[in-house]
């Protein structure tokens, strides 16, 4: 019979039976998830065909940037749970798929904060503009923390193709390639694939910012314009009034 | 005893233990008082200053990682590099430079990390935030930590490896795993600080909070029990209570751990057979948990007029049965219909610090009121400080999760509520209001915990300074060793 004791007077036969132990469990539960396709639901558009979920723009991702770089998770989360009570206080529940082109992904675990995972389009830019600098001058009772620096600071898009062509490393449809190109304006449509090539990156950054203008000031882009053009783009994407009602519930 | 005692100081390797306990005491104070400041924050929002480097934002992970990191690693270090010693009878592997390499890898990583956050440079991970060259870093202080142990416990003069080590291994050899597997990530370039994660959304998910709750499991944990199978029959002059139940606790908690960090994914765009199967080993998991518990109490058999005579092991018994508390609970809001109502409150946090000031910090805490003086080849400065301290840190601790246990389920409660008419009956910034007075409540709690922790490190430098002064000649021969 097989004794506990040869496990406690030899070392490596304990090292290898831990690692057996506690490898299982992850082995399990992760690894199928990369092999499973039902994980991440396939969203396309019932009519055209296009996928709905795109990746961000140059501009929204520098906002995600600074998104975590102030840490906006540790207080809000983008991940609404389908109850009754978050349907109705920020709408349909969260699909896998709208987070899929995260990295890292920023569901949080606190709600300090609301969620914000469809606050996109909730409020205007000047509204935002107005909550991130002062939240208590638009809503009195909040806790929030001001953040006047991001209306005065220069946004730094310098590195913005380094960015871009890591996200690439990482699985992110942006294209370099005239064949990676093609291949976005089947998935996406032609005028978002316009806005996912690296070689163009700058261009499409500035545009969005004169276009969208969304700190107010179209001389100046800020880290405010990244910031809430990534804020505007929350939850947007995909338009649940295009599918039936109980269209996602296969996927759950 | 005092004989016997600085013959150990020559036999093993004292130094390095006395540097990361000390380091372990620094950084308790930092990380807490970083916790008392944002828990304020929250309570006076104008606390913020509109200073970036101070916003809750970015000082919350240097409070998760202070306390994790440089309070519990440090003390981990310590006394894994003390109990490895004194239970293989062996001397510390690696020679001076090694145990050193590790002390100074370690701490420089945890304070590089944290001087970071506030710079802004961040994974966006919880508990993982640490930018890219640290992970690196971590990872071969990890790997020599490891070789130390491992070649320790192999040079061991005993034929069995003791219990606390099986522990300390199995968080080493988890933490490894975690650590690696979590941080995957490309970085913008090689001159940027910056990294994007190699995961996306569902199974980046996944991957962070199996690694975010076996931080918890190994970490905060399996390591601690360790730190429990050791300091607790040492301290009650008892065997632990039973040898099957440290067996069947071990390889059952190291086995089902890994299963559970998916219930923190509940009700989200994860499949459903992940959140079902983590709840299920949560529930399991009450039972080696509480299996240790036992264990540890119960080793006190017989011998439990200490308790009324003795600080230390009521500091070591209330840890435990926060343990058993925080284990009890932890499985309760595993399940869905529960964590429904309790994730995204602050009745999470609540639960962590349970564990995390109830559990982890009394049973370190216990174990340097017993090993310092030990170190130092003296007594402690003063028992009443350690009563004293005892006090602060259980009122502290109990004041901070029943205003969290308010907030939280008060929270989750107005979340869901709807009046009459079947309407939301509260917006959200109600709940925000409804929460200051307990999180006022809650910031006082840490502070009282915090005024032990100075409580504590006053007493432990009269008591080093003391020996210093009474036999220079001992603590002249342990500075050589």
């Amino acid at each position: 019979m097989f004794k506990h004791e040869s496990i406690e007077t030899n070392s490596g036969l304990l090292i290898v039976l831990t690692l057996v132990a506690i490898s299982i469990g992850g082995l399990v539960e992760i690894v199928p998830l990369h092999y499973i396709n039902e994980t991440v639901e396939d969203v396309k558009d019932p009519v055209t065909g296009v996928e709905l979920v795109r990746p961000y723009t140059p501009l929204e991702q520098r906002g995600r940037d600074i998104y975590i770089r102030e840490g906006c998770y540790t207080c809000h989360s983008q991940m609404i749970r389908p109850f009754r009570d978050e349907d109705l206080r920020y709408g349909h529940y969260s699909l896998a798929a709208e987070s899929k082109f995260d990295h890292p992904f920023q569901w949080g675990s606190k709600r300090t904060g609301p969620d914000l995972a469809r606050v996109g389009g909730k409020y205007s830019n000047e509204w935002q503009v107005a909550h991130l600098v002062a939240p208590r001058s638009v809503v009195p009772e909040s806790i929030m923390p001001n953040y006047p620096w991001l209306l005065e600071n220069n946004l730094q898009y310098a590195d913005i193709k380094d960015r871009m062509i890591a996200l690439k490393r990482v699985g992110v449809p942006y294209s370099l390639t005239k064949v990676e190109y093609e291949s976005n304006v089947k998935r996406f449509g032609e005028d978002v694939a316009k806005k996912l090539d690296i070689n163009t990156a700058e261009n499409n950054l500035m545009a969005q910012a004169q276009k969208g203008n969304y700190d107010g000031n179209p001389n100046k882009l800020t880290e405010m314009d990244a910031l809430v053009a990534y804020l505007q783009v929350l939850g947007t994407m995909v338009d649940f009034k295009k599918f039936d009602e109980d269209h996602f519930i296969q996927f759950r | 005893m005092a004989h016997s005692a600085a013959l150990s100081s020559e036999q093993y390797n004292y130094e390095i233990v006395k540097k990361f306990a000390i380091a372990s005491i620094f950084w308790g104070i930092l990380g807490m008082s970083a916790g008392v400041y944002i828990a304020s924050e929250l309570a006076w929002p104008f606390l913020n200053f509109d200073i970036a480097q101070i916003t809750f934002g970015r000082l919350r992970p240097l409070h998760t990682s202070g306390v994790i990191f440089g309070f519990g690693g440090n003390a981990l270090f310590a006394t894994s590099y003390y109990v490895v010693q004194r239970t293989c009878q062996a001397r510390l592997a690696g020679g001076t430079f090694w145990p050193n390499f590790t002390f100074w890898g370690w701490n420089l990583s945890v304070l590089i990390a944290g001087v970071l956050y506030l710079f802004g440079y961040t994974q966006g991970r919880e508990y993982a935030e640490p930018v890219w060259f640290i992970d690196i870093a971590i990872t071969v202080v990890w790997v020599v930590y490891f070789l130390i142990f491992t070649i320790t416990l192999i040079k061991r003069n005993q034929p069995h490896i003791y219990v606390a080590n099986w522990f300390y291994m199995s968080f080493i050899l988890a933490t490894a795993l975690l650590h690696i597997f979590n941080n995957l990530a490309v970085p913008v370039s090689f001159t940027s600080l910056e990294s994007y994660s190699l995961f996306s959304g569902a199974q980046d998910a996944m991957t962070q909070w199996w690694y975010g709750h076996n931080a918890v499991g190994f970490f905060l944990t399996a390591a601690f029990l360790g730190m429990m199978y050791y300091f607790v029959p040492k301290q009650a002059g008892r065997p632990v209570y039973s040898y099957r139940l440290s067996i069947i606790h071990f390889w059952a908690l190291s086995f089902m751990y890994m299963w559970v960090g998916t219930h923190h994914l509940h009700w989200t765009a994860i499949p459903d057979w992940t959140s079902t199967l983590a709840a299920t080993f949560s529930i399991l998991l009450l039972m080696p948990s509480w299996g240790g518990m036992i264990n540890g109490i119960m080793t006190l058999s017989g011998a439990w007029d200490k308790l009324r005579t003795d600080p230390i092991m009521m500091f070591m018994i209330t840890a435990l049965s926060f343990y058993g508390m925080s284990t009890f609970e932890g499985p309760m809001m595993s399940l869905k219909s529960v964590n429904a109502l309790s994730h995204y409150t602050d009745w999470t946090v609540g639960h962590v610090h349970s564990g995390a000031l109830g559990w982890v910090a009394m049973i370190s805490i216990a174990s340097f009121y017993h090993m310092i003086p030990r170190l130092w080849n003296t007594t402690l400065y003063s028992t009443q400080l350690v009563y004293t301290h005892f006090f602060l840190a259980t009122i502290g601790t109990i004041l901070y999760i029943t205003a969290l246990w308010v907030s939280g389920i008060g929270q989750g409660l107005m979340l869901r509520a709807f009046d009459e008419y079947g309407n939301l009956a509260y917006t959200f910034v109600e709940t925000v209001a409804f929460m200051h007075g307990p999180l006022v409540a809650r910031a006082v709690g840490g502070l009282f915990f915090l005024s032990g922790m100075f409580v504590m490190a006053y007493n432990i430098y009269m008591t080093i300074t003391r020996a210093k002064q009474e036999e220079p000649v001992s603590a002249t021969a342990a500075a050589q060793a």
